[in-house]
């Protein structure tokens, strides 16, 4: 009746459904109609509706922190004209600038990839800064100390880089999943060491200081960096592995047993135990592959941008990541957009200080408010209701005692509402 | 006539091309009790909700005292004086009572709300009052979830009541409540009816139904289907009362009653044997066996372990001493993966808790457990979606789950959907031991007959069955043997055949153990 032989690699099943399995029939769901790539997104994620209500959110979002800078930039003695074409010229007006703005994009990348990951099993993986940095040193080291031929060094860079970032995760890991240890305390802790061994690290008397340069490591050889893809710019080939870090988390995510115990423990930890899921191999499966992104993250940047390792390379990557994963609703491709936000911004702030004579700080006021305004997406959206309620309150009353009732505050037909509940896991 | 307290006209909401509702129109007298009946997905929470603000309908006309309503939102139905207990509870855990009460009220301008303080104690006094009124005997300062389900329900209630509702909704308040608790719910809302009250309760419960309600009124597909008058003398059982039940069955379903089909006994080697089974707490030297092809019933008082013993063998709690066999083999030091994979499955007591991820679609609900392995990820690299979807697609034929598509999240399914689903995929796992805690719990009648069936079957495959109930009829229907589980060990069995129930009674309340048997 039942098939009770090798268990691990078959699932218990009764007999009569297997079969009915095995022949496609009417009754299924699986030639939904409609192609092209909304539908794909959506048979990744869950249905296209929130996909929707996603990019609602993320447009929403992004226009209420530009417009609340707005007064800020005018009392800095600047017009938002002249601002915003500063902005946008300084970070798409011309290849050099596009080029540079995927430079700042990469590393926010491939951090908030790392973030999200954690996050789809509700790990809150604030030590992605101190992923991202022991990962950096990590890959630094390996590629000044080593000699092997040039891609190969690149290669065992990476993975020195991936595997640093992994171990700097488990600590942490180890300690939520078998102490239950908060993972937020202790992995801003684990920043802080990193912070400090990568400094004493590279300080002059220290292990793998460079004798030329203060504050780094030895320069990786040149075969061993990442190649520059576009000639005259900075752009590396960095780009590649993080269009294939998405690439692959989407389809961990949603096409691997992996994946899918990592989102059920994030759904409900209590049904993932009570269904056979083993919570604490989950989270540290999750904490480490968290670990090794952020680690590659920093791996690229020291391959790629500085050829060597620099302390305090990274402006807080980490931090930011959390935004960036938060502003693209955890979904790969929503990150790619958030992070290519952020990185406008900061690839534009140059120009921003050099044309429109607005301080480059006052970017790093546009990016907060966009963390302010993610934090505050529920508010935002409650208010917009309030809004389009008032006004539709207004023009029933002019109708006069139309039959209709006013949306509720947490209606459910509308793409408002549908981002606030999104909103609401987060 | 008495005046209408609430009056729905026409109302119609539909959910991509599913009508929950379709030009519903119902009026509820004031002071009475109105039941809402109907199958699961006939589309009752729906019409509540849009009562009480939560849903907006696509259109219609809402009437509270006579004067035309238009709610934005639940604060503004409260404030009319309507309130609600939804189907799930919705108290915060780690809160007292009272500030579980207080959430969400109070004052709407800025400074109550921001700068004044918050007068908890002013909540706690007035917590008391309330509950000192209708009986409840609960604790303001108590935390909500150690509390019993019983008292839990009695919180909602107040939560409901707190704003001086005079309009009650309540959505299957009984469904996860034992008897005695049952009965002291139906005291309340007799007794709320005769202070004015006027209560809307939905319910799949028809002995409940028949002794509160004055008036019932029928969905089906979202449309009503008829609309009775329960007669005084129906209200007490005997003729007049079945044949209102049957007609009010014929009405909800468009047929009689099914009727479970009894077979015959058997003799199977065991297929469970506990024995001196302890985790130090709440459990203490169990000792049962259940054999193949058996229905074994397990009943108690709330709280006297039964948690904990499907917790400890579906390997979730620690055990201190003691065995579990499972076909002969020890199971004890198994994960729970790896029991499932020897032939246990669970429908667990809270669906909500753990048996369904709400964020998740009803194709992602169906696999739990089944991601592992052939057929659905042959390898740890690819699970395929398009399977699983059929999968999801088969279960909701089997058990006829309404539900608009296989990506639909589990959220958007009515209660008694999302727990036919939960038993379509238990009954999938083919087990050799099915735990069933609440099987039932909200489903309407025929799905309840259905799920008896489909017990009934896995036990003529020499399959066991461990049935954990707070319904006695439903013990009695399917079960064959019942065992009494009181302390944290079982103090009595008898076969069903046999079974006395006010032997079953004294063993439940410790009340024979004093002589001997
Ligand atoms: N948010 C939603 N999105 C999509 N469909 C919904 C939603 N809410 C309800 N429905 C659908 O509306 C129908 C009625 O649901 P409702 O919850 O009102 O049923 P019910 O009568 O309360 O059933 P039960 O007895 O099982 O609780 C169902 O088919 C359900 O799938
Ligand atoms: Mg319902």
């Amino acid at each position: 009746m039942t098939s009770t032989q090798s268990p691990p690699r078959r699932s218990r099943l009764d007999n009569e459904l297997r079969a009915q399995l095995a022949v496609p029939s009417r009754l299924s769901a699986g030639g939904r109609g409609g192609t092209g790539f909304g539908t794909f997104l959506a048979s990744l994620g869950g249905t296209s509706r929130s996909v929707t209500a996603k990019i609602v959110s993320f447009a929403v979002t992004i226009a209420v922190a530009l417009i609340a800078a707005l007064p800020i930039v005018y009392l800095s003695g600047s017009n938002a004209q002249v601002a915003l074409q500063a902005l946008i010229g300084g970070s798409w007006g011309s290849p050099q600038a596009v080029a540079e703005t995927f430079v700042q994009t990469i590393p926010l990348l491939i951090t908030g990839l790392a973030v999200a990951l954690a996050f789809h099993g509700g790990i809150f993986n604030i030590g992605v800064e101190g992923q991202l940095i022991i990962g950096a040193l990590a890959a630094g080291i390996v590629g000044a100390t080593q000699h092997l031929p040039g891609s190969l060094l690149l290669l065992a860079s990476l993975a020195s880089g991936m595997i640093a970032g992994a171990l700097w995760a488990l600590i942490p890991a180890l300690l939520k999943a078998y102490r239950g240890v908060h993972e937020v305390v202790t992995t801003i802790m684990m920043n802080y060491i990193a912070i400090n061994i990568s400094t004493f690290a590279v300080t002059t008397g220290g292990p793998f200081a460079a004798k030329t340069q203060p504050s780094a490591t030895e320069k990786v050889p040149l075969d061993a960096q990442l190649p520059v893809i576009t000639p005259g710019t900075r752009l590396h080939a960095g780009l590649f592995i993080a269009i294939a870090v998405i690439v692959i988390l989407m389809w961990v995510l949603y096409r691997t047993p992996a994946g899918f115990r990592l989102r059920l423990m994030g759904a409900n930890p209590q049904a993932a135990a009570a269904t056979g899921i083993s919570l604490p191999r989950t989270m540290i499966t999750a904490m480490l592959g968290s670990g090794a992104i952020a680690g590659l993250a920093g791996a690229v940047q020291v391959l790629g941008v500085y050829g060597r390792y620099f302390d305090g390379f990274s402006p807080g990557y980490g931090y930011s990541a959390i935004a960036v994963a938060l502003l693209g609703a955890l979904s790969p491709v929503g990150i790619a957009a958030a992070a290519l936000f952020f990185g406008t911004l900061d690839a534009g702030a140059v120009q921003l200080q050099a044309v429109a004579g607005i301080s480059r700080e006052m970017v790093s006021v546009v990016s907060g408010l966009v963390v302010a305004f993610v934090a505050a997406q529920p508010a935002i959206f409650r208010l917009l209701h309030h809004l389009q309620r008032t006004v539709l309150a207004g023009r029933t009353a002019r109708r006069a005692a139309a039959p209709v009732l006013p949306p509720p505050i947490n209606g459910d037909n509308d793409l408002i509402s549908a981002g606030l509940d999104n909103k609401e896991v987060l | 006539m008495r005046s209408a307290a609430v009056r729905l006209v026409d109302i119609s909401k539909s959910y991509g091309d599913v009508w929950a509702n379709k030009d519903i129109s119902l009026t509820v007298e004031e002071a009475s009790i109105h039941g809402l009946l109907g199958e699961n997905g006939a589309g009752k929470s729906t019409l509540m909700k849009i009562l009480f603000g939560m849903v907006s309908p696509d259109s219609g006309l809402l009437e509270v005292n006579g004067q035309p309503a238009a709610f934005r939102s639940s604060a503004d139905a409260l404030e009319h004086g309507i309130g609600m207990v939804q189907q799930h509870f919705s108290l915060i855990g780690t809160f007292t009572v009272a500030e579980n009460l207080i959430l969400g009220r109070g004052s709407q301008s800025f400074g109550g709300r921001w700068v004044k303080r918050l007068d908890l104690k002013a909540a706690a006094q007035r917590t008391r009052e309330l509950s000192d009124r209708f009986g409840f005997g609960i604790d303001p300062f108590a935390l909500c979830h150690d509390l019993s389900v019983g008292a839990r329900q009695k919180v909602e209630i107040l939560k409901a009541l707190w704003g001086g509702a005079t309009t009650l909704v309540l959505d299957e308040p009984t469904a996860a409540l034992s008897p005695p608790e049952a009965e002291e719910l139906y005291e309340v809302l007799e007794r709320l009816r005769r202070e004015g009250t006027t209560v809307i309760l939905i319910s799949h419960k028809l002995p409940e139904v028949m002794r509160l309600c004055d008036r019932v009124t029928v969905l089906r597909d979202g449309a009503v289907v008829g609309d009775r008058e329960i007669a005084l003398a129906a209200r007490r059982p005997g003729g007049q009362r079945a044949a209102m039940e049957a007609d009010l069955v014929q009405l909800m379903i468009g047929r009689e009653r099914p009727v479970v089909s009894q077979r015959a006994p058997r003799d199977l080697p065991p297929v469970l044997s506990i024995r001196e089974l302890s985790d130090g707490k709440r459990i203490d030297g169990l000792d049962l066996t259940v054999n193949g092809g058996e229905i074994l019933a397990i009943v108690g008082v709330e709280g006297n372990g039964q948690s904990e013993l499907v917790e400890l063998l579906i390997g979730q709690r620690k055990r201190i001493s003691g065995a579990v066999e499972l076909d002969g083999t020890d199971i004890t030091a198994l994960s729970t993966k790896q029991r499932f994979d020897k032939g246990l499955a669970h429908i667990a007591e809270d669906r909500h808790a753990s048996a369904i991820a709400d964020s998740m679609s009803l194709t992602d609900n169906a696999s739990f457990g089944f991601i592992d392995g052939a057929p659905f990820a042959p390898t740890p690299f690819w699970l395929s979606r398009r399977l699983r979807s059929r999968f999801a697609a088969l279960l909701v034929a089997r058990q006829n789950v309404r539900a608009s598509s296989p990506d639909a999240l589990i959220e958007s399914l009515s209660g008694g959907n999302q727990q036919k689903l939960v038993v379509a995929r238990e009954l999938a796992r083919a087990p050799r031991l099915m735990i069933a805690a609440q099987p039932t719990r909200g489903l309407d009648i025929a799905s309840t007959t259905a799920v008896h069936e489909a017990l009934l079957a896995l036990r003529d495959r020499g399959s066991a069955v461990l049935l954990l109930s707070l319904d006695l009829t439903e013990v009695f229907t399917v079960a064959d043997r019942i065992a009494v589980i009181r302390g944290g060990r079982i103090v009595g069995e008898s076969p069903i055949a046999t079974a006395d129930a006010t032997q079953i009674g004294q063993w439940m309340s410790g009340a024979a153990s004093k002589e001997p048997v």
